[in-house]
């Protein structure tokens, strides 16, 4: 087995749930929960395909799938933040809208190859001894720019003003309210942003780690492990950066498992008998229950507990929480 | 810009009784204006497409026949979340339970778990459905015990749940259980399959090629069941108190643990027999494809229809119907977008049930 390999591919796939799981974790913070992850990042996988097939520019992709994103995202915003709807019902509604959405607009893209994004190695850094060649040598730009929107969300959250406001509407709308903040225009905002980074992560698979459109199964629940990424982050960017790495790799070793004739110095199941095979697919799936479970008891443990208000409707004048 | 537009809710408890079920088909119509939209924009002719709809799926008695088919696990997925829903428990994982309700069903016959010459036919039936209601409800077991003791978030463990569900299928159909190399089982012997009205085609030739069967009758003897449930048990009474306010249950001293659990499995069991009744009355194998994503259909169909038992019936031959004829029509995403659609819709139409709107000039608002 190939560890350099193993790790490398972690770090790429693990970027688009990073992205995913970032742009969640900004709507959530700000009381909204938008389950439509799925929905938005197959949208977005279908629109940045699309568009970067069609025109040449993978660039021009990445914006249409921010943009879709980002709009499909709106849907839910209306419905939630105005209409008052159910947050859960809504947010399974735009997974249904995303795909049906992606399905009919990414009709005949099936089999196409378009441009992908290009690949870049960091001078000085991927001379770093076992990191560099991990990290730093011929990624796509979209894993840079993962290692760059960690600790910029991050400080943004905890360290600026707007992201004071950001976690008071998401803790204490009332709160904020009286201080000037406007809860409506607060979670608009951020529903939308969280729609756009779903959308990039949509796209980063498209036209970066997994390139061409595969239909529904372009993403195949990455979308709800990045929602429940965000519950085993405890909300943090750093341990959303953690986490999605640890899946990508995880999920890339169980994958390679099948490859070598002896495991540990003993036969290997896998390499005997493929039907073993849907086990390790079985993988990631597995491994989310895990994280879910493991990072709900650490939460209650530290009591860290989701943002207060998420998932509570705000009306001005009536009794919230 | 001020965001929140000048229009003023009103929160009100009493609305006409006519008023949800209107909403409903309001949801529905418009969402089929709206898909037409859409269909236009990408060049297909609407009207064309939904005429062809309606002949594919009510056009004949066969026709009709095929679409009670499709809605036989519907109905059940459907009443299974309307339960579910009630206690704002978001079973997701109807899929999941309906595939191993599918492969415990199949168990019967593949393993063999009876002597398949010898057992009645109605023992050998009995026998899938129970033990197809016992997978769902030990795989609903799972989410249920993670949601009612440690407070985990149902949606994604039961979605998770699906997608192993449909690998463990897999491993069995393609290896133990393959046909001769093929990604499916062999067909199950006569003794195995839920009757049919094609069966009867000898006595009554109307019935020839019908592939209705006997499935449905499950769908509405469970129908009648969750309605007495919900509106005529004091259990159920406990379940919607359960939902509305959590708070005010545990004060009056019920067991929102075990009612978590319980519930889960009821709704699994649903899911599961909806799981057999396909295996056996419908591909009489098992197969990969054996649900067009009935799970999620069926928590939109439960939606619609209020979580009314009843209306459940309705709503899940409307999207029988819709399955019918989307299996013909191209784009084959176009069903997903009308049920994305009408959900919206719905959910938003509820703001007229909760609220009374009335619209407020700008210069109002400042004066108040």
């Amino acid at each position: 087995m190939n560890w350099t390999e193993i790790f490398r591919s972690g770090l790429s796939t693990g970027t688009v749930l990073l992205i995913a799981a970032i742009g969640e974790i900004l709507t959530e913070r700000s009381g909204v929960q938008n389950l439509g992850v799925e929905g938005m990042m197959l949208l977005g996988a279908m629109a940045g395909f699309k568009i970067a097939f069609q025109t040449g520019n993978v660039w021009l992709g990445l914006l249409a799938a921010i943009a879709a994103g980002g709009l499909l995202s709106l849907a839910h915003a209306i419905v939630t933040i105005h209409f008052q709807a159910d947050q859960t019902v809504s947010g399974l509604s735009l997974t249904f809208l995303g795909t049906g959405l992606a399905m009919v607009l990414g009709d005949g893209l099936t089999g196409q190859t378009g441009p992908v994004i290009p690949r870049a190695t960091i001078p000085l850094l991927s001379q770093i001894p076992y990191l560099g060649p991990v990290a730093f040598t011929n990624h796509n730009l979209l894993v840079y720019f993962g290692y760059l929107l960690v600790p910029i969300v991050s400080y943004y959250i905890h360290k600026t003003r707007p992201g004071l406001h950001l976690r008071a509407v998401g803790e204490n709308p009332a709160a904020a309210d009286t201080l000037g903040v406007n809860i409506y225009r607060t979670r608009y905002l951020y529903t939308f942003i969280g729609g756009c980074f779903a959308g990039l992560a949509g796209a980063a698979i498209s036209v970066a780690i997994a390139p061409g459109w595969y239909s529904n199964l372009t993403v195949n629940g990455q979308g709800w492990i990045a929602v429940a990424l965000v519950i085993f982050a405890h909300w943090n960017p750093w341990r959303a950066a953690l986490g999605g790495y640890l899946f990508g790799v995880l999920r890339r070793f169980s994958l390679d498992l099948q490859g070598p004739r002896l495991l540990f110095g003993l036969a290997n199941p896998f390499f005997f008998n493929t039907n073993l095979v849907f086990f390790l697919q079985m993988a990631p799936y597995f491994l989310t229950i895990i994280a879910l479970i493991w990072g709900s008891s650490a939460a209650r443990r530290k009591r860290i507990g989701s943002p207060a208000a998420l998932g509570v409707p705000y009306q001005r004048g009536e009794r919230g929480l | 810009m001020k965001i929140p537009y000048p229009v003023f809710l009103k929160r009100t408890e009493d609305y006409p009784k006519w008023l949800p079920a209107a909403t409903s088909v309001a949801a529905v119509l418009l969402a089929f204006v709206i898909s037409g939209i859409i269909l236009a924009a990408t060049g297909a002719n609407p009207l064309k497409v939904y005429s062809y709809f309606f002949k594919a799926s009510f056009g004949s008695w066969g026709a009709f026949s095929d679409v009670i088919v499709k809605a036989t696990p519907l109905l059940l997925i459907g009443l299974g979340c309307s339960l579910a829903f009630r206690m704002r428990l978001w079973n997701i994982g109807a899929e999941g339970q309906f595939f191993v309700g599918a492969f415990m069903a199949s168990a019967v016959v593949m393993v063999p778990l009876v002597n398949l010459d010898t057992t009645p036919r109605w023992a050998i039936i009995s026998l899938m459905g129970l033990l197809g209601m016992l997978g769902g409800s030990l795989y609903a077991f799972i989410p249920g015990i993670l949601k009612a003791k440690l407070n985990i978030n149902e949606i994604i463990i039961t979605l998770m749940l699906n997608y192993i569900a449909v690998l463990w299928n897999n491993y069995w159909i393609f290896g133990k259980w393959s046909e001769s190399g093929f990604q499916m089982t062999k067909t199950f012997p006569k003794v195995a399959w839920l009757p049919r009205l094609a069966d009867y085609a000898r006595e009554v030739p109307a019935f020839s090629g019908m592939t209705l069967h006997a499935g449905i009758l499950f769908g509405l003897i469970a129908a009648v069941f969750v309605y007495l449930v919900i509106y005529r048990s004091k259990w159920g009474y406990k379940i919607t108190l359960i939902g509305d306010n959590p708070r005010a249950a545990r004060y009056a001293g019920i067991n929102i643990a075990r009612n978590t659990i319980l519930v889960f499995m009821i709704s699994g069991a649903l899911a599961g027999l909806a799981g057999m009744t396909e295996v056996s009355g419908v591909v009489h194998r098992l197969q990969e494809r054996i649900s067009t994503s009935y799970g999620f259909s069926g928590v939109i169909v439960a939606w619609l229809a209020k979580l009314n038992p009843f209306a459940v019936i309705v709503v899940s031959i409307l999207f029988g119907a819709l399955l019918v004829a989307s299996r013909e029509i191209q784009p084959s995403g176009v069903s997903f977008l009308i049920q994305g659609i009408t959900l919206f819709l719905v959910i938003s139409s509820d703001v007229l049930l909760k609220y009374e709107i009335k619209w407020v000039r700008p210069a109002q608002e400042t004066a108040q």
